[in-house]
């Protein structure tokens, strides 16, 4: 009982150090947050914040802003799946069929695409693609690209292989054994990640424009810059609810697909 | 191709014919429709998202990328760059560190007061209501923390406590704070409690009834739940660096900036190379913990 605590004792050991290591080099100012003059200046932010601008010649930007944050989310899921479904397949290996050559390239290149944050790889796409939402939609392709890959690949690896074999067997070519036998079995499975992919990157798609990349953030960042606190508190607001949107449309699509199996 | 499993049969579609079955595709009227149903419906969004990746090829845009590209090789290693990489590495890890801490102290009474296995009145049968009203209002709460992305907090916290990590801290205390206090009370509320009950109906308090009837039960996860969660807070916190709250996010927002590709190389392998890291730590953890 003790030999097996052994490792337990050490990683809590470990975890203290390096929790009292991250608090000591920080140089936090959390104190001076809990000082007078700061408290101050906290409430009357806050107050600002309190009076969010709804006239209506700003909502109507907000609409724009919105509708194209909402656009950059879909059609960054949308190019991500069509990438993915196409990159998928060189990477997934099928039962009976000879190694794939090209799965470790494949899923090296969904690691990298995934492991890069959207935020980053709009900050990097802005240099080729310039400001505004089309380095957003980019960005989004492309992390979500490297996500979808590989659960593309495991879902086609997984399949059931019957009606495929049942199609081969035929002497049909492999392009028609994957649109009538695969893709149709797995379709579900796909599109209930996208849906999901979906829900992440209206998330992400609501605050890349903090980097110049479009939508509902650019305007947070723009109306935050010049101290406009009730117009970014409406942009904040506005946010919160296309999120939420999106998840109630989400669960509906999932639930229409569920009903209609 | 599995030649083996093909049968000596003529070529394509010969053994269907010979059934009298009909060969054209029962669901093609369904695909075709589907089909232009999504491509009306992809315009109006390729409009909105100005979709235009030809600029990206026009010589000018072809001509700065291919630049800023070639510098990405070789990847910058001046030891006094690296050493400036290495202490944003650090700050990285640090502010995830110190800010899912500080989550820990707004989660972890947030979830003892909002979780209704620990309710009194609810011992027998419905719960009151003053008690339903705080728990969900605490639960409310909770959810508006998280619901704001963390990104924002940061932008927010910036211009209150200034440039620097302390923006970077409680924008994830923040967020995390409510979304590990969320998880927590709905983990307590998903185990077995019975123990907790019993101890709560014979009189024993609270904290005793979560400290020897409920912990015991919902450590394994609690305490995966928090791993992995720090391992997501070493991602957002690179991405906060970039609102200006400090870390390996920061350096790499001025290197972009400057267009100095063998920097922006480094550090991006210096992330992935983190976050690889956090991933394997993380999940040995969640092993070990188990």
């Amino acid at each position: 009982m003790i030999a097996a605590r052994w490792p337990l004792l050490l990683t809590g050991i470990a975890l203290a150090i390096v929790v009292a290591a991250s608090f000591w080099t920080l140089d936090l100012h959390l104190g001076a947050l809990l000082a007078p003059a700061s408290l101050a200046a906290m409430g009357r932010y806050a107050a600002e914040f309190l009076a969010p601008d709804l006239s209506p010649a700003f909502l109507a930007r907000l609409a724009g802003a919105a509708l194209e944050t909402l656009a950059m989310s879909v059609l960054g899921t949308v190019i991500a799946a069509v990438l993915a479904a196409a990159l998928c397949l060189p990477a997934a290996r099928f039962a009976g069929r000879p190694p794939a050559r090209w799965r470790v390239p494949a899923r090296l290149l969904f690691n990298v695409l995934r492991a890069i944050p959207e935020l980053v790889w709009a900050s990097l796409l802005l240099v080729a693609a310039g400001l505004g939402p089309m380095s957003g939609t980019l960005a989004l392709a492309l992390h979500t690209a490297g996500v979808f890959g590989r659960l593309f690949a495991e879902a086609f690896e997984n399949a059931p292989q019957g009606p495929a074999q049942a199609l081969r067997v035929q002497g049909n070519r492999e392009s028609l054994v994957l649109l009538y036998a695969t893709l149709p079995q797995l379709g579900p499975q796909l599109l209930s990640y996208v849906l999901y992919r979906w829900e992440n990157n209206i998330r992400a798609a609501a605050i890349l424009g903090v980097v110049g990349a479009g939508g509902l953030g650019q305007m947070l960042a723009f109306h935050l810059g010049l101290f406009q606190n009730g117009r970014a508190a409406t942009v904040i607001g506005a946010m919160v609810l296309l999120v939420y949107g999106v998840d109630l449309a989400s669960y509906a699509i999932r639930r229409t697909m569920v009903r209609m199996h | 191709m599995i030649p083996a499993a093909r049968p000596e049969q003529p070529a394509t579609g010969v053994p269907l014919r010979a059934t009298g079955m009909p060969l054209h595709d029962p669901a093609a009227r369904q695909r075709w429709a589907s089909l232009v149903l999504g491509a009306v419906l992809l315009w109006p969004l390729l409009a909105a998202t100005e979709f235009s990746p030809w600029k990206i090829f026009e010589p000018r845009s072809l001509h700065a990328s291919a630049r800023f590209l070639a510098g990405f090789f070789p990847p910058a290693t001046e030891a006094g760059f690296l050493g400036n990489v290495a202490l944003g590495a650090w700050q990285t890890i640090a502010i995830a560190t110190s800010g899912t801490v500080l989550a820990l102290f707004l989660a972890v009474p947030l979830a003892l007061c909002a979780t209704a296995n620990l309710s009194i009145s609810s011992l027998g049968g419905r719960m009151a209501p003053l008690p339903f009203a705080v728990r969900q209002g605490l639960r409310g709460a909770m959810v508006a923390l998280r619901t704001v992305p963390e990104l924002v907090w940061a932008l927010l916290l910036v211009r209150v406590v200034g440039l620097g990590p302390t923006a970077g801290v409680l924008a994830i205390g923040l967020t995390y704070g409510g979304m590990l206090g969320k998880v927590y009370a709905e983990i307590l509320e998903s185990v077995d409690s019975h123990a907790a009950r019993t101890l709560l109906a014979n009189g024993s308090g609270r904290l005793q009834a979560f400290a020897h009837g409920l912990l015991p039960e919902a450590a394994p996860e609690l305490t995966s739940y928090t791993v992995y969660r720090w391992e997501c807070a070493i991602r957002s916190s690179v991405v906060l660096g970039f609102v200006g709250a400090g870390g390996l996010g920061q350096e790499m927002d001025n290197a972009v900036k400057m267009l100095a590709g063998g920097e922006v190389m480094t550090m991006l392998i210096v992330f992935v190379a983190l976050v690889a890291g956090a991933d394997g730590l993380s999940a040995w953890l969640r092993r070990v913990m188990q």
